[in-house]
C-alpha cells in the first residue's frame, strides 16, 4: 500500500521535475543570450556602478566605534558590561590553568611564587584513563591514555594543557549557552525564527572578521579567545538541541502531561533526559569546533599548542610544527571518543545505586589518589611531575629533510601537474565566473530558488546575492566561488568514492575516520608551507589546502547515506539479478542522493570556512579581503567581506537542502527526522 | 622545547596571577610605581623573542614586574589600546607603520623611540642567479630580457616572477615594476612563512627566485645571496614623480631602510615612570640583534642561554638604561 503511494506521488513529481527542467533551461538560455549580448544594452549589469555601493563597512565601523566609546546603559556602559562578562570567564580560565599548567602562584608577574606544582602528567593521564574506562571499558582507556602519553613523549604538554584548560572552560560554556538558546528557541516558535538566521551568521562569518571587535569589547588575551570560540562553535549545540527535543516521541511527552508535570519539570526531567543522546553529539561538535579555533586563539593571546604551531612554521621547522598539531589531533581524538562514551554509556546503563561512598565512586576516588600520591612524590621526584626531558622524542629535521627530498626530486613533475591543472581548469573557470553579469546572475539564483521551493526562497536568495553586489564585493565574491567550487568539486571527486569504498568495509573505515578526523583537526598551517615549497604561492596551494580540509564531510556523508539504505531494497535488487554495478548506481547511490547532497552542502561550507586560512598564501578573494582588515584593524571593511562569505553559505545551503528536499520527496522517503 | 621553556613558565606564572594575587610582592624602583605587572607582546619571530626578552629581563632587574603575552603582531594594539597590553618592542616601520599610525593617532598608544635596528627590505636573489643574470646586483640587469627569462615560471614567462610580501605589508612593488619598467610580474605571499617556504624550496633545487627578504632575519644568515640595488630611496623618490630615472612616476627606487620601533600603552608613563625611562633608553644595533638570531635560529641555542649570555656581557649598557 505505502509503496503504491509512493509510486505514484513519484510519478507526479517527476513529471513536475521535467516541466521544471524545461523551464530552467529556458532561463538559462535567456541567461546566457543575456551574457553574450547584454553588456551594451545594460553595462550596469556587467559591473555594479560604482556611485550606488552601499557603504555599509562605514557604517559598521561608525556603530562599533559608538559601541566601544559611548554606548552606555546609563548605569554602567557595554564595555563595562561585556569587561565583566570577561572577567566572569576568567576565573574558571585561571583555575583550569592552574590545575593544568602553571601551578597555583602567588603574586603579581615574574615575581609570583608557586605555592602548589599542577596536577602532574603521571596524574592527568592516570585521570583521562580512568574515565576512558569507566565510559568506554579497556579499549577506550588504552586509546585515551595513548593520546596523552603521545603529547608527553614529543615534548608538547605543558602547551597541550594551556590549551587543555581553555577547551575546559569553552566547552562547557558553548555546551550550557547552546542549551539553553536550544531550550528556548524550542519553547517560543518567535525566537527560533530570530535566531536561526543569526547562527548562520555566527556559523558562517570568518572568526578574523569580528576579532578586532572582540579584543577591544573583551580584552586582549585568553577570555577573547574563549569568547571568539563560544560564537564559532557554540551554534551546532543550538541546532542539536532543538532538533533533539522536537524529535521526543510523543508519548513521552504525553506521559509527562499525563502525570502532571510542570513546564520545567518537562523540559528538565522529561524532555532533555530523552533527548541525552542526541545532545551529546552536539557536545561532541562544540569540542571539535573548539579545537578548531586554536590556532587563531593563540594569534590573541592564549598561547598553548596553535603557537607552537605558528612559531614553528615561521622558522619553516615542519616536524616541530607537525608534531606540536599531531598533539591537538591527540587532544581531539581523546576529547571526542570520551565525549561519545559517555554519550553511549548514559543511553545503555541504568546506574544501579551502591552502597556506600568508596563502592560508588571507585574512579573519582581513585583519580584523586593519583593527584595526592604523585603530586606529593613529584616534589621528590621530578620526573613524577613534569615528563623529564631525556625521555622526550623529536623527530628533529626528519620531516623537513622529508619535503626537501620531495622537492628536489619531484619539484617538475608536480610543477608540470600543476601548470596543466592551472592553465587547463582554474583560470577559465575563474575567467568565466569573473565575466558574468551580476545581474543576471541574481535572477538566475533567484530563478533556481523559485523552482526548488517556491517566492520565498527566490526572495532571500535574491536579496542576498544582490547585497553582495551592492556592497562592491561581486568580484571578491566570484574569486570566492571560482576557488571554493573548484575545491568542492575535487573534494567530491575525491571524497564520495572514497565514502562508497569505505561504507561496507569496517576495517577500511576505521582507518578512513582515523585519517579524516585527523585532516579537520590538524591546523591546515602544518601542510600549507610545505604545500607552498611544492607548488608555490597562489591559488593551486590554496585549493590543496581547502580539499584537504573538506573532504571529510563529503566522505562521512556518503558512508551515512549508503548505510541508511534499506536493506530490504538492496535484497529485492539482488533477487532480481542485479549486477554489483547496477546494485551500486541503480538502488544504494539513487537513495543515498539527499544525505550525499547535504554532505556536499556540508564540504561547502566547510570550504568557505577555510578562506581565511588560504588567505595566508596569497589569494585574492574574499578571505583577503577580511585578513587584510584585520590586519589593518578595521572593523567594518572585515564585516562587510565576512557577511559576504556568509551570504555566499547561505544561498549554496538553502538552494541544496531545497534540492535534497525535493529529490527525497521523489525518491518517496519521508523528511529525515535528522 | 628547551628553547621556550622558562618564557613558557612566566607566561604561565603570569596568565596564573591575578585570580590568586594573594600577596603584592612589593620591591619596584620606587615607592609611588605601580607594582601589577607590565605586559610585554611576543610575537612568532625568534627577533622579536629575543628583544622582548631582553626589555623584560633588563625591567626585572630594575624590580618591575613583568608578564609576556603572546599576541599576533598586527592585533595587538587593540589591546595597547585599552592597556591590557603596554609594550611592543618591534614596530616596523616597514611593515606596522600604518597600524602604529593609526593607533597613535587615537592618543591611546605611544611611540617609545626607535630600537636603534634598522629594517633592511629589499629584492634579494640566491648567489647561483648571479650566473644566470651576471649584470646583478645592479637592478638594470633585471630590464634585460634574458634576467627576466631567468626568473619566469609557466605562469609568468616571458616575463619574471617577483615573489612580493604579502598585500598587508605594502611596500609598493607593484608601483615600482611599472615605475622603472621592469618585465617582471609581482606575486605577493600571503605570509611571511610562505615567502620564506619559497625561498627554501628554490634553494634547495638551486632554482631561479627573486622575492622580498628583509633584516634582521636568519634567511639572510641561512642562504647566501645579495639584494638587488636599486637607485637609493629619498623622500622625494616616493613623493615626487619628477624624481629619478622615470618623470612620470613615482617609486622609481629601492625601499626605505626603516627603523624598528617601540610602542606601547600611553599610560606606561604614568604607571611605571621608571621603567618608561628604561624602555626608552634600550637600544640594540642590527649587527648584535643579527648574531643573536642566527645562534638561535641556525645553531639551535635557546633564547634564554643567549638572552642570558647578552646580558653578562653588556652589564654596564643595561645598568646605565635603568639608571643603577
Amino acid at each position: 500500500m505505502a509503496d503504491v503511494a509512493a509510486t505514484r506521488s513519484g510519478s507526479v513529481t517527476t513529471t513536475t521535475a521535467w516541466r521544471g527542467l524545461v523551464v530552467f533551461v529556458l532561463a538559462l538560455a535567456a541567461f546566457i543570450l543575456f551574457w553574450k549580448f547584454g553588456e551594451d544594452i545594460a553595462p550596469w549589469a556587467f559591473e555594479y556602478p560604482k556611485k550606488q555601493i552601499i557603504p555599509a563597512a562605514r557604517w559598521i565601523s561608525d556603530f562599533t566605534k559608538w559601541l566601544l566609546n559611548d554606548a552606555t546603559f546609563g548605569l554602567f556602559t557595554f564595555t563595562d558590561l561585556t569587561r565583566f562578562i570577561a572577567a566572569v570567564i576568567d576565573f574558571p580560565y585561571k583555575v583550569a590553568l592552574s590545575l593544568l599548567a602553571s601551578g597555583l602562584m602567588s603574586g603579581p608577574g615574574s615575581s609570583a611564587v608557586q605555592l602548589l606544582p599542577p596536577i602532574s602528567w603521571i596524574a592527568v593521564t592516570a585521570i583521562v584513563t580512568l574515565m576512558g574506562l569507566y565510559a568506554g571499558g579497556r579499549r577506550l582507556a588504552l586509546i585515551v591514555a595513548l593520546c596523552f602519553l603521545f603529547i608527553a613523549v614529543f615534548g608538547q604538554w605543558t602547551s597541550a594543557m594551556v590549551t587543555l584548560a581553555s577547551i575546559l572552560v569553552a566547552v562547557p560554556l558553548g555546551v550550557v549557552g547552546g542549551l539553553l538558546l536550544g531550550i528556548a528557541a524550542y519553547r517560543w516558535r518567535w525566537l527560533e525564527r530570530a535566531l536561526l538566521p543569526i547562527l548562520d551568521l555566527m556559523q558562517t562569518i570568518p572568526v578574523f572578521a569580528y576579532l578586532v571587535p572582540i579584543l577591544f569589547l573583551f580584552g586582549f588575551g585568553a577570555t577573547a579567545a574563549v569568547v571568539a570560540t563560544l560564537i564559532y562553535a557554540m551554534p551546532p549545540m543550538t541546532r542539536v538541541t532543538m532538533l533533539a527535543l522536537r524529535q521526543v516521541p510523543s508519548e513521552v511527552r504525553d506521559l509527562g502531561n499525563m502525570i502532571g508535570c510542570t513546564r520545567r519539570q518537562m523540559t528538565w526531567r522529561v524532555l532533555v533526559p530523552t533527548a541525552k543522546e542526541s545532545l551529546m553529539v552536539g557536545v561532541n561538535q562544540v569540542i571539535m569546533l573548539s579545537l578548531n579555533m586554536v590556532i587563531i586563539a593563540s594569534m590573541i593571546g592564549a598561547g598553548g599548542l596553535g603557537y607552537d604551531v605558528l612559531a614553528a612554521l615561521r622558522r619553516l621547522d615542519f616536524g616541530a610544527g607537525l608534531e606540536a598539531g599531531l598533539a591537538i589531533v591527540a587532544l581531539a581524538i581523546a576529547l571526542d571518543r570520551l565525549s561519545q562514551a559517555f554519550a553511549n554509556r548514559n543511553a545503555a546503563t541504568d546506574e544501579t545505586q551502591a552502597r556506600g561512598f568508596m563502592a560508588r565512586h571507585p574512579y573519582l576516588l581513585a583519580a584523586l589518589g593519583f593527584v595526592v600520591l604523585t603530586g606529593v612524590a613529584g616534589l621528590f621526584v621530578p620526573a613524577i611531575q613534569a615528563y623529564p626531558e631525556a625521555l622526550q622524542v623529536s623527530t628533529g629535521t626528519f620531516w623537513s629533510r622529508v619535503v626537501e627530498w620531495i622537492n628536489v626530486n619531484f619539484f617538475d613533475t608536480l610543477e608540470a601537474i600543476k601548470n596543466t591543472l592551472l592553465i587547463q581548469l582554474l583560470v577559465p573557470f575563474k575567467r568565466f565566473l569573473l565575466s558574468l553579469p551580476w545581474a543576471g546572475v541574481v535572477a538566475l539564483l533567484a530563478f533556481a530558488g523559485f523552482l526548488l521551493r517556491g517566492p520565498k526562497l527566490a526572495l532571500l536568495v535574491a536579496a542576498l546575492a544582490a547585497l553582495i553586489a551592492a556592497t562592491g564585493q561581486w568580484e571578491k565574491a566570484m574569486i570566492t566561488v571560482y576557488l571554493c567550487g573548484i575545491s568542492v568539486m575535487f573534494a567530491g571527486l575525491i571524497g564520495i568514492p572514497v565514502g562508497i569504498l569505505s561504507a561496507e568495509r569496517d576495517r577500511l573505515w576505521r582507518w578512513v575516520k582515523l585519517a579524516i578526523d585527523t585532516l579537520q583537526t590538524l591546523p591546515s598551517f602544518v601542510y600549507l608551507m610545505p604545500a607552498v615549497m611544492l607548488f608555490r604561492v597562489g591559488d593551486f596551494t590554496a585549493m590543496i589546502a581547502v580539499v584537504a580540509y573538506a573532504v571529510a564531510p563529503a566522505i562521512r556523508y556518503t558512508v551515512l547515506g549508503i548505510n541508511r539504505v534499506d536493506p530490504r531494497l538492496v535484497e529485492a535488487g539482488k533477487a532480481m539479478g542485479c549486477t554489483e554495478w547496477q546494485l551500486l548506481t541503480r538502488i544504494k547511490l539513487k537513495l543515498a542522493l539527499p544525505e550525499i547532497m547535504l554532505g556536499v552542502n556540508q564540504t561547502i561550507m566547510f570550504a568557505l570556512s577555510m578562506l581565511v586560512i588560504t588567505a595566508l598564501v596569497g589569494t585574492r578573494d574574499l578571505g583577503q579581503e577580511v585578513y587584510i582588515a584585520l590586519t589593518k584593524a578595521d572593523p567594518g571593511r572585515g564585516l562587510v567581506a565576512g557577511l559576504a562569505v556568509a551570504f555566499i553559505a547561505i544561498i549554496a545551503d538553502r538552494l541544496i537542502s531545497a534540492g535534497a528536499a525535493r529529490a527525497r520527496a521523489r525518491l518517496g522517503i519521508a523528511e529525515e527526522p535528522s | 622545547m628547551k628553547a621556550t621553556q622558562r618564557k613558557t613558565k612566566t607566561v604561565l606564572a603570569g596568565l596564573a596571577v591575578s585570580a590568586f594575587a594573594l600577596t603584592a610582592a612589593a620591591f619596584p624602583a620606587s615607592a609611588q610605581e605601580s607594582s601589577d605587572p607590565i605586559k610585554l607582546t611576543l610575537h612568532d619571530w625568534t627577533g622579536q623573542l629575543i628583544t622582548t626578552q631582553l626589555m623584560g629581563e633588563v625591567l626585572q632587574k630594575a624590580g618591575y614586574n613583568v608578564e609576556y603575552v603572546q599576541a599576533d603582531y598586527l592585533a595587538q594594539f587593540a589591546g595597547l589600546e585599552t592597556g591590557d597590553l603596554h609594550v611592543a618592542m618591534e614596530m616596523w616601520e616597514t611593515t606596522g607603520r600604518e597600524a602604529m599610525d593609526a593607533a597613535t593617532a587615537t592618543g591611546k598608544v605611544e611611540n617609545f623611540g626607535p630600537t636603534g635596528m634598522k629594517a633592511k627590505e629589499e629584492w634579494w636573489y640566491p648567489i647561483y642567479m648571479k650566473e644566470k643574470c651576471p649584470g646583478l646586483p645592479n637592478w638594470e640587469a633585471l630590464k634585460t630580457e634574458e634576467c627576466a627569462e631567468a626568473f619566469s615560471t609557466a605562469e609568468t614567462a616571458p616575463k619574471g616572477r617577483y615573489l612580493g610580501g604579502p598585500v598587508t605589508w605594502g611596500g609598493f612593488d607593484d608601483e615600482r615594476v611599472e615605475a622603472l619598467d621592469l618585465p617582471f610580474e609581482v606575486i605577493h605571499a600571503g605570509t611571511d612563512a610562505a615567502l620564506f617556504a619559497e625561498l627554501e624550496s628554490a634553494y634547495q633545487r638551486e632554482a631561479p627566485v627573486l622575492l622580498w627578504v628583509y633584516a634582521p632575519h636568519w634567511a639572510p644568515a641561512k642562504y647566501e645571496g645579495e639584494w638587488v640595488e636599486f637607485p637609493e630611496y629619498t623622500a622625494d623618490c616616493y613623493n615626487d614623480p619628477a624624481w629619478g630615472s622615470n618623470p612620470d612616476m613615482a617609486y622609481d627606487c629601492g625601499k626605505p631602510f626603516g627603523e624598528i620601533w617601540k610602542v606601547g600603552w600611553a599610560g606606561v608613563k604614568d604607571k611605571w615612570p621608571g621603567a618608561y625611562e628604561a624602555i626608552k633608553a634600550f637600544t640594540i644595533d642590527n649587527d648584535e640583534m643579527g648574531a643573536m638570531i642566527t645562534d638561535v635560529d641556525l645553531d639551535g641555542e635557546s633564547i634564554d642561554d643567549v638572552v642570558d649570555s647578552w646580558m653578562a656581557d653588556n652589564e654596564d649598557r643595561w645598568k646605565g638604561w635603568i639608571g643603577q
